[in-house]
């Protein structure tokens, strides 16, 4: 846990495209909640546009994408796409939701950290991103 | 004849018995955190039982909507279809066809279901992903063709642009040379649930409730074999929901829509017996039969003495059930063969009109043909050899039954209390208690989960091996870009005058609070106007939804 004069880690959870499964969204958000950091959870239907704007207007220092809708191959590259030009491209980026095993790969070469699939942990998501945020400080 | 057990008896049992022996270290609660006894006794019926539970097809119908449910008929084997283009989903209904399934039921694509058009930017990605991309009249006459619209009942999952999409799928099937009086299905339309749990919107709450009972209203002149909405639990138990908080909402927004049916002028006998609902059936056993028969008791209770109906269709609970989605594992998957099978068998002996079981790929993506064909011969293992077709409610007069199915009603009462406290189903949607409820119980779900507390096999218990590599269905992404020629083709080649017009009739229309959109959407859909169209002119009336993001 980080102590109060350490700056919180600062999460976006996100839910891009028109996927409304937001069941795991809100308790990823929750439990990064829990375990002491700042989370801003966008809501539904987000563009890859507004993501990145509410990523960098919130000085987040990761963002968490929940994609349930196999649209992930679009959406996920185009956030990344996104930070980049943006020059936001030292922000954490995880994945979450019903991503087959092939396509881990390819996300992770454009630049996602880590894929959570069915049945990770809260505690595994909170560590991992703990970490990944710590080694970019 | 039986002897209740002595109050005296039972303590004794327990403490010189039962407690001889220590318990096994597990929770002893029902999926849903309910917790259950070690033994359950005549002490735990009710007090009059032939009264609570009646008979089949009698009031108040706990043990079958139906005199001869299964005896006179299965119930019908209903797999959820759809991917890609309206000619692959095509094939995939009649491929279930020749292998024995009884109706077709259809998934739409995101794009669809959010009143999207292929071609709109929105829909980039997703475009035939999650079901079949339905943009045009044109594509529902190739979703159906070449199967007799009058001789097989078809379903179609689709919520807040269900009056177009029941607009192509009338003019469709007149084009086959069929009335709308001679088709037989269902659709969805239950918006209520889209707010709360599924979360699929066009328009905001109240015009999206007017666009129902307009719905409700013209089926109930025009279709008398067809079901103008599921009322639906399904989804908000994939959401986390209990089970008590499935049967309690569920059947809350179905009472609210007969109050606004009624409201809108409609005798109750006019269009009750034309409401169905669609169910959950998760892998806690019991609780899941519980919760269809206290569904059925309660359906049956409220219409006749809060409503007044008299006809006795009006206060039949009929129902589709579907297997958990939120239940299977991507570890192991072919675990989850037995999880749909023990699902399945919950929900016939629930008694159940129609079933969908969920192939055991499906944690990952839509099924295969070969995953999916298991998961219908599942059914059809259950029908033909498993014997618990042979007789009406088996379980009735079980102890344990009997008693959580009370204990599901008394708990669903709980919240119809709730929310009329609130102001009434609507209003506690608006203020987004429903969705808090949810959101807290799958929370809770999960904390069990990760503490050991609940065991869930190849995830946090059992977790040696895994199965080969599953092989499954993929979207060709070159199907986007024919689906967006095929749309911008209808829009070029229709007559413009005439699909203009129809919008603009169907504007002015959507701007009378009394008039029903039904027929203007059908003349829309002759006109070609494709769905985006559609939705984009009732937006320019109604507005537009988005939900205040909360967690």
């Amino acid at each position: 846990m980080p102590s109060s004069s350490e700056k919180k880690i600062r999460v976006v959870v996100a839910k891009p495209g028109l996927d409304g499964h937001d069941r795991g969204a809100k308790i990823i958000a929750r439990a990064l909640r829990d375990a002491g950091m700042e989370v801003i959870y966008t809501g539904l239907h987000q563009t890859p546009e507004q993501i990145v704007e509410t990523v960098i207007q919130e000085d987040a220092d990761a963002v968490g994408l929940s994609i349930l809708s196999g649209a992930h191959m679009t959406l996920v590259p185009r956030v990344m796409q996104l930070l980049a030009e943006q020059g936001a491209d030292d922000v954490v980026v995880t994945v979450g939701g019903t991503i087959p095993s092939e396509d881990v790969a390819e996300l992770k070469s454009a630049g996602v950290s880590e894929v959570f699939t069915p049945g990770t942990s809260t505690e595994d998501a909170v560590a991992f991103i703990r970490g990944a945020v710590g080694k970019r400080a | 004849m039986a002897t209740t057990p002595r109050q005296s008896d039972l303590e004794r049992w327990e403490r010189e018995r039962f407690a001889a022996e220590p318990e096994r270290d597990a929770p002893f609660s029902t999926i849903s955190g309910e917790p259950i006894k070690p033994l359950y006794t005549e002490r735990d019926l009710p007090a009059d039982i032939d009264e609570a539970i009646g008979l089949p097809g009698e009031h108040p119908f706990t043990r079958g909507v139906y005199p001869s449910m299964y005896r006179g008929r299965l119930w019908t084997m209903r797999q959820f279809a759809g991917f890609g283009s309206a000619a692959e989903t095509n094939a995939r209904f009649r491929y279930l066809r020749d292998h024995g399934q009884t109706g077709l039921s259809t998934a739409f694509d995101m794009p669809s279901l959010m009143g999207h058009d292929s071609d709109h930017p929105r829909s980039e990605g997703e475009v035939g992903r999650e079901g079949v991309a339905i943009d045009t009249l044109e594509d529902m006459e190739t979703l159906f063709a070449g199967i007799p619209l009058d001789q097989v009942s078809v379903s179609m999952t689709i919520n807040a642009p269900a009056a177009i999409m029941l607009a192509f799928y009338v003019v469709a099937a007149e084009r086959q040379g069929i009335g709308p009086e001679q088709l037989a299905g269902t659709i969805q339309t239950d918006i209520l649930k889209e707010y709360i749990a599924q979360k699929e919107w066009c328009f905001p709450v109240d015009p999206a409730l007017r666009l129902v009972t307009d719905m409700i209203e013209w089926c109930a002149q025009h279709m008398p074999r067809w079901h103008p909405i599921s009322i639906s639990g399904y989804h908000i138990r994939e959401a986390g929901s209990t089970a008590a908080q499935e049967l309690a909402f569920t059947l809350k927004d179905g009472l609210t829509y007969v109050e606004r049916a009624v409201a809108r002028g409609l005798d109750v006998d006019d269009f009750a017996p034309r409401l169905s609902f669609f169910f959950n059936a998760h892998i806690d056993f019991f609780e899941e039969i519980a919760k269809y028969r206290a569904a059925r008791r309660i359906w049956a209770r409220e219409l006749r003495d809060t409503f007044g109906a008299r006809d006795e269709r009006s206060l039949l609970m009929r129902f589709h059930t579907q297997t958990a989605g939120v239940s299977l594992t991507a570890q192991q998957p072919l675990n989850n063969i037995v999880r749909t099978a023990v699902e399945a068998l919950a929900g016939v002996l629930g008694g159940t009109q129609s079933l969908h079981t969920n192939s055991f790929d499906e944690a990952l993506a839509l099924p295969t043909e070969r995953a999916v064909r298991v998961a219908l011969r599942t059914q059809q293992i259950i029908a033909e050899e498993t014997g618990v077709a042979n007789t009406i409610d088996p379980l009735a007069g079980s102890y344990f039954v009997e008693a959580l199915t009370d204990r599901m009603e008394e708990q669903a009462y709980e919240y119809f209390a709730k929310i009329d406290e609130l102001g009434g189903m609507v209003e506690a949607v608006k203020m987004g208690y429903p969705q808090r409820e949810i959101a807290d119980a799958a929370f809770r779900y999960q904390r069990e989960l990760e503490s050991g507390a609940r065991k869930l096999v190849g995830v946090n218990a059992y977790t040696e091996g895994d199965d080969e590599e599953t092989p499954i269905l993929r979207i060709d992404p070159e199907f986007e870009a024919d689906q967006v020629r095929r749309v911008r083709a209808v829009r070029e080649r229709r007559d413009a005058q005439q699909a203009t017009s129809a919008l603009g009739a169907l504007e002015r229309a959507a701007r009378d609070p009394g008039r029903n959109l039904m027929p203007l959407l059908l003349d829309a859909a002759r006109a070609e106007a494709t769905e985006g169209e559609m939705v984009t002119t009732l937006q320019r009336v109604f507005g537009t939804y988005s939900e205040s993001p909360a967690f």
